[in-house]
């Protein structure tokens, strides 16, 4: 359809959310933005072939995540250490949410296999439906189910195991039954 | 309840997700997300779609440099 008005009002809409997924994905607030902007000039010129009616928050959403692979493809062919950099880029962003807890979940989401991270994002925090976030990333209804189910299992592990193993089923029932014994 | 059963239901299920757990996990997910979303649009994405409203901007887009006509 042509570029109306309301178009694009609605293209400008979803910048703030297209932001926060590039963010999560590349976890680099400049890179992100280039990547936003790819992804707007993108949309815009192949304009036409997008349909009245469809989605438009995941029609831009597909365009960006594809951009962000070809990328990531590229950096990866260069040589770059793609993991060493990202955890360098989010230690010298300016964190809004400076706590040590906020930064230590998102030094653990980095660390979670591309795809497994992108289908939680686009599940857990854009909002998307399943059906939605498998159009995104070109696989089926159950992939998408079962990334996000290992990214959760994955997150968790990172994050809480080790403090739940502190105070684990063993020690603590030991602790009490030792404990009442003197 | 005896204080072990007491204490047995307290524990989490080890390696198991718990549903406390995966509420903070969404959480930080959601907290995360939203703290960008708040930023809004930054000048530089308004003033570029809005300068890429007229049909010259349009046609400034689609066409690729060097390229200026039929071709696929």
């Amino acid at each position: 359809m042509p570029l109306t008005d309301s178009l694009r009002d609605d293209i400008l809409a979803s910048v703030p959310s297209l932001r926060a997924f590039a963010i999560s994905l590349s976890g680099n607030g400049d890179r992100a933005d280039d990547l936003v902007q790819e992804t707007l000039l993108r949309a815009l010129a192949n304009i036409d072939s997008f349909q009245v009616g469809s989605n438009l928050p995941a029609w831009l959403f597909t365009i960006l995540r594809n951009l962000f692979r070809s990328d990531y493809r590229t950096r990866r062919r260069e040589g770059e250490d793609a993991d060493g950099s990202y955890a360098k880029t989010l230690k010298t962003q300016p964190a809004q949410n400076a706590h040590l807890e906020f930064e230590e979940f998102r030094t653990a989401l980095e660390k979670l296999p591309q795809d497994q991270r992108e289908a939680l994002i686009l599940v857990g925090a854009s909002g998307f439906s399943y059906e939605d976030a498998a159009t995104i990333c070109g696989c089926a209804v159950g992939t998408i189910k079962s990334r996000v189910n290992r990214a959760r299992s994955k997150l968790s592990a990172l994050l809480y195991v080790d403090g739940a193993d502190d105070f684990g089923p063993d020690d603590t029932v030991r602790a009490v039954i030792g404990g009442s014994g003197g | 309840m005896g204080i072990v059963e007491r204490v047995m239901k307290d524990v989490k299920p080890k390696g198991g997700l718990n549903a406390e757990i995966q509420s903070r996990i969404g959480h930080q997910l959601r907290a995360m997300y939203d703290d960008v979303v708040r930023q809004g649009v930054p000048d530089r994405f308004a003033d570029m779609i809005r300068k890429l409203d007229g049909p010259d901007a349009q046609a400034q887009i689609a066409g690729e440099p060097g390229k200026t006509e039929g071709g696929e």
